[in-house]
């Protein structure tokens, strides 16, 4: 591998450092230098004319399945996907089997990820098992290398347990996020209450059984201080609360994913099952409060929430179904969408998928500075494929845009200087 | 395009998932097939050999008597071979999926399949993995077709049309798939629809499909021609929906004071089982008003007429039956 790479002719976009240009970059031993280095003449050459050329972007909220479910998904695997997605770093949830609630997963998780193609970030459990009693061991997570705490996909009833999670975490300087789900209140739904729900007589999930749990994270965190992140904000009742915190100056930060500014309700139409998620699709209303509040400042991230699941799991009865979807490799597409229908700008894009990740998991990466490691994203926004589900690289083929003709990818991308994914 | 006519009618249901499905040309026909086999059954040898050869397998995996019943008469006064499968959920979840069930259900080459499955959605799923017909006997909380062609039948026979009608449905809105099929149906078909029940039992969006929410019982069955009361389930004490069920007999059963509200010539009906002294009062249910039986006895017509019409009805062979 040559170990000079020049990126030529490409528009660089970081907004870390309020740039958005047609310049050349070159990657030096993994590591980014943004003035033609002596050597230059030495370098590999890459003309990215009509590409993009941003900080590798980074997905806060996917999980990875390894260790207990390799047959869904291995660290290897999504990290593959990953970095065809335009991907150079993925946080994976705690949810594997066994939970990641002590050091030695989170080793594990790390080890594993190693050798792979894009940079892993650990996230640990809030409670022990994730079964909402007792708190996990944050700081030896921590030493092992996990970034933040969360319970994904078993949300903290108990408040108590929230608010000293917040605290003990805050010792430790590490972030919560909150899976926000009153489930009491969403008991036996596989789908957004509504008019559709009712029709097709499944369960409904109601948008208060998402806002009643985010207020209480909001609260949590006005009274103890700590920082708390809202993962896949769904609803614009959730937004609304959010909002308003953030302008009393509450420490919330929060995430969306792609499907719920994509898609509504009406996806699951037939039964769907590739269109059955939690918090599940709502309304149109909904998710245009979702593009608005991506622009306002509102949702800080796109992130995934790539949830692999096996045929097993989604050819089944409705109710019975997995919820989730894989999304590493459609997340750059469809958030590009936004910028061509006007949503935002290619900056903020590049904010919502890279700077904000990091900033707010206190990663590395956000930016194309001099001297930064080399983690890279090239993007061509005029490319049109169709996507498809089965010559993907995630093992999960779980996606309600299988097929769908999408515009813009990754072409390109870099972990440290190395190519781990090519489709100029 | 012309507008279509009753003359170029063909039914084109391979599958009947729902009412939903069904235009208002398919449900009158659905109704005037039910009604030329009715007479079928009043007859000695209550038999005819229209589905020889043709196979019919009773797929229930919830517990169903009435139903399961209705269709293997069905079946069976139109000379088809049937075979019942209960399967209990249960052991669905223990290992054997539905679509397992499918495919072995699918090599002994059934020509229908009568699903009934506490997941709503089921039957379209089923239909995806077989080449058999599939009808829908109650799926979840989504649709029972059949049930609801039989109540639309049963009041037009009273009735002469549903068009104009005033139908009240009164009780468990939210958990019955028979209101839902009801509501579509009746919708479609030209009455107004209105609900009334304690408020957990009527889903906030029941509007969006045609049906006018009463917030009295004695705003819904005003003026009604038809008063149905659906069965109220006993574990939805234990649910919150309801605090007793001696409570919601005093507020919410269809008593005899209450029909009083209604037209002097409205009918009763109730889907079945009935709860006596719940959601009807027992002078209501075998009073004169009632049309019960008058649905039981639809119920085989309709069922013959939809084994009928999804094998290729009056088109004669499918291609691959025997051709009369």
């Amino acid at each position: 591998m040559s170990r000079l790479i020049q990126l030529t002719n490409g528009r660089i976009i970081d907004p870390a450092q309020q740039r958005d240009e047609i310049a050349d970059l070159w990657i030096k031993d993994g590591v980014i230098v943004d003035r033609q280095p002596v050597d230059a003449k030495d370098a590999d050459i890459y003309n990215l004319e009509g590409r993009w050329i941003v900080p590798g972007l980074i997905d806060m909220h996917v999980h990875l399945r390894e260790p207990g479910e390799e047959y869904k998904e291995t660290i290897e695997t999504g990290c593959r996907s990953a970095a065809a997605g335009g991907f150079t770093a993925v946080a994976c949830m705690p949810n594997t089997k066994p939970v990641n609630d002590n050091s030695s997963v989170t080793r594990f998780i790390l080890e594993q990820a190693a050798s792979c193609a894009a940079r892993v970030y650990p996230v640990g459990a809030i409670s022990q098992e994730s079964n909402g009693a007792k708190l996990a061991e944050y700081g030896e997570m921590k030493a092992a290398g996990a970034v933040a705490l969360t319970d994904d996909g078993r949300p903290v009833v108990d408040s108590q347990l929230m608010r000293r999670a917040m605290e003990y975490a805050s010792s430790h300087e590490m972030l919560i996020m909150s899976h926000a789900e009153e489930v009491a209140l969403s008991k036996g739904g596989c789908m957004h209450e509504g008019e559709m729900s009712t029709r097709l007589g499944l369960g409904g999930i109601p948008a208060a059984a998402e806002s009643i749990m985010v207020f209480r994270e909001i609260a949590l965190a006005e009274l103890t201080g700590a920082r708390v992140h809202i993962s896949h904000v769904s609803s614009e009742q959730a937004l609304a609360l959010i909002r308003n915190a953030k302008a009393r100056g509450v420490k919330v930060t929060a995430e969306t994913a792609p499907h719920y500014f994509t898609l509504t309700e009406k996806a699951v139409l037939g039964y769907n099952t590739h269109a059955k998620m939690n918090p599940p699709l709502r309304t149109e209303k909904d998710r245009q409060a979702i593009r608005a509040a991506l622009r306002d400042g509102t949702l800080d991230a796109i992130a995934t929430d790539h949830a692999p699941h096996s045929v097993l799991q989604k050819e089944v009865e409705f109710n019975l179904a997995a919820n989730g979807i894989v999304g590493l490799e459609t997340s750059l597409s469809l958030s590009l969408a936004l910028i061509r229908e006007g949503v935002i700008d290619p900056a903020r894009l590049v904010q919502l998928m890279s700077c904000s990740p990091a900033a707010i998991l206190g990663v590395a990466g956000g930016s194309l500075r001099n001297g930064e490691i080399a983690d890279v994203t090239v993007i061509d926004p005029e490319r049109q494929f169709t996507f498809s589900a089965e010559k993907s690289y995630s093992k999960g083929k779980n996606t309600p845009f299988d097929g769908w003709s999408l515009q813009g990818k990754a072409v390109l991308t870099f972990l440290g200087g190395r190519i781990t994914y090519q489709d100029l | 395009m012309a507008e279509k006519t009753e003359q170029d009618y063909q039914f084109q249901h391979k599958h009947i998932f729902g009412i939903e499905q069904l235009s208002v040309f398919d449900i009158s026909h659905i109704i005037a097939t039910a009604r030329s086999f009715r007479e079928i059954s009043s007859r000695q040898i209550k038999k005819v050999p229209t589905l020889r050869g043709k196979t019919i397998v009773n797929l229930f995996f919830e517990a169903s008597t009435r139903t399961r019943l209705s269709f293997e008469i069905a079946a069976k006064r139109m000379s088809a071979d049937t075979f019942n499968i209960s399967a209990s959920t249960s052991s669905a979840i223990k290992g054997e999926t539905l679509i397992d069930t499918a495919r072995n259900i699918q090599a002994m080459s059934p020509d229908v399949i009568i699903l009934r499955h506490s997941s709503s959605g089921a039957p379209q799923l089923l239909a995806k993995y077989i080449d058999a017909s599939v009808i829908n006997a109650g799926d979840g909380a989504h649709e029972h077709p059949s049930q609801g062609l039989l109540d639309m039948m049963t009041v037009i026979d009273h009735k002469g049309t549903l068009e104009g009608l005033k139908i009240a449905i009164i009780g468990d809105i939210a958990h019955s798939r028979v209101a839902l099929s009801d509501i579509i149906g009746f919708t479609r078909m030209g009455a107004h629809v209105h609900v009334a029940g304690p408020q957990t039992f009527i889903p906030i969006h029941i509007s969006g499909l045609g049906a006018r929410v009463c917030s009295s019982v004695q705003d819904a069955v005003r003026d009604a021609d038809v008063v149905m009361a659906l069965r109220i389930q006993m574990e939805r004490q234990n649910d919150s929906l309801i605090p007793s069920l001696r409570e919601y007999s005093r507020f919410f059963g269809v008593s005899r004071n209450l029909l009083e509200l209604a037209k002097d010539d409205v009918i009763v009906m109730h889907p079945g089982p009935i709860n006596r002294g719940v959601e009807l009062n027992p002078d209501v249910a075998d009073g004169g008003r009632s049309v019960i039986l008058d649905q039981v006895t639809n119920g085989v017509a309709v069922r013959m007429a939809l084994l009928y019409l999804v094998l290729g009805g009056n088109k004669g062979s499918d291609g691959q039956g025997e051709s009369r």
